[in-house]
């Protein structure tokens, strides 16, 4: 675990602030969400609000990927039963889903069969509400608890598969830190640091 | 079946370091480098209904020894426990407690 969403980030967030083609917006504050007595709000520059967009998008893409459409009458698609029973290749999909039970494949096939399902549907709706909360060319941004409770999940979600791309395998990483600055990975380095502040305010606003 | 995470208002044993002996199935939730600290926190109250001091508590174990038990209780519930935390993106199993 880790504790970066508050700690090496200043509270302004200014050190996170978007760099390269995004410099029109360079002095706009990071978002980030606090409560006020009209509901949990923030407020995102646009490009801001397009790479969240484009990450929640790719999560659910992928997390629904390649199941087929479920054929009327597929009483088991009905269930929320899933033909996979194994981990995932995918070492992204295999974070996202993981197995419900270690050292026990067995187990661990007939949770995932009776779970998967319900697990990618939720994740994909999770990432709805975002796209359903967010608007594409930014601006403020307000929650319900319910909607609220969404984001949580869909930015812990995008961090995650970062985490995987970045190779953040240890709590005392810094991620990123061994990512070439040539290496297209790299734009996402800070995208990284940002969502964390972003899901850490979100969690502040809610306690 | 949607994952519909709304922290569960079912009673629960009393849990933390040991399991409840007649009911020796547990939760376990084991660290990870990119889940933050207080959204742990918060899962862990927002999902079992736990005190502050023992979310806390429960997540410092996990960040500190690598797993920590989180419940425990018959297997349904644990594997119910489990599908919700995965939902909230911890990475948590379910373990006879032996």
């Amino acid at each position: 675990m880790t504790g970066k969403g508050r700690r090496s980030h200043g509270a302004d967030g200014r050190d996170l602030s978007l760099r390269g083609s995004e410099t029109e917006h360079a002095e706009a504050q990071v978002a980030r969400f606090r409560a006020t007595p009209d509901g949990v709000t923030a407020r995102f520059a646009a490009p801001q609000a397009r790479i969240v967009r484009d990450l929640v998008t790719q999560i659910a893409v992928l997390v629904s990927g390649d199941e087929p459409p479920s054929e009327p009458g597929d009483l088991a698609a009905e269930l929320g039963l899933s033909e996979s029973t194994a981990l995932p290749d995918d070492p992204v999909l295999a974070r996202l889903l993981p197995d419900g039970y270690a050292g026990d494949p067995e187990a661990a096939g007939e949770f995932r069969r009776y779970t998967e399902q319900g697990l990618r549907d939720g994740k994909v709706a999770a990432a709805r509400t975002v796209l359903d909360t967010l608007p594409a060319r930014g601006g403020r941004v307000r929650l319900t608890e319910a909607d609220a409770q969404a984001w949580l999940r869909a930015l812990n979600d995008v961090r995650l598969a970062l985490g995987v791309r970045l190779g953040v395998t240890d709590d005392f990483d810094e991620p990123g830190s061994e990512i070439d600055p040539s290496d297209p990975r790299s734009a996402y380095v800070w995208v990284y640091h940002w969502l964390a502040y972003l899901q850490e305010s979100l969690v502040d606003a809610l306690s | 079946m949607s994952v519909s995470v709304a922290p569960a208002e079912v009673e629960r044993p009393e849990t933390g370091e040991r399991a409840v002996p007649d009911m020796p199935w547990v939760t376990i939730v084991w660290n990870d480098p990119v889940n933050l600290m207080k959204y742990v926190t918060y899962v862990f109250q927002a999902v079992f209904g736990y005190p502050r001091p023992k979310a806390e508590k429960l997540m410092l174990d996990v960040h500190h020894k690598g797993k920590a038990v989180v419940s425990a209780g018959a297997r349904e519930a644990m594997e119910r426990d489990a599908e919700i935390l995965h939902g909230y993106g911890l990475w948590a199993t379910v373990s006879h407690d032996s």
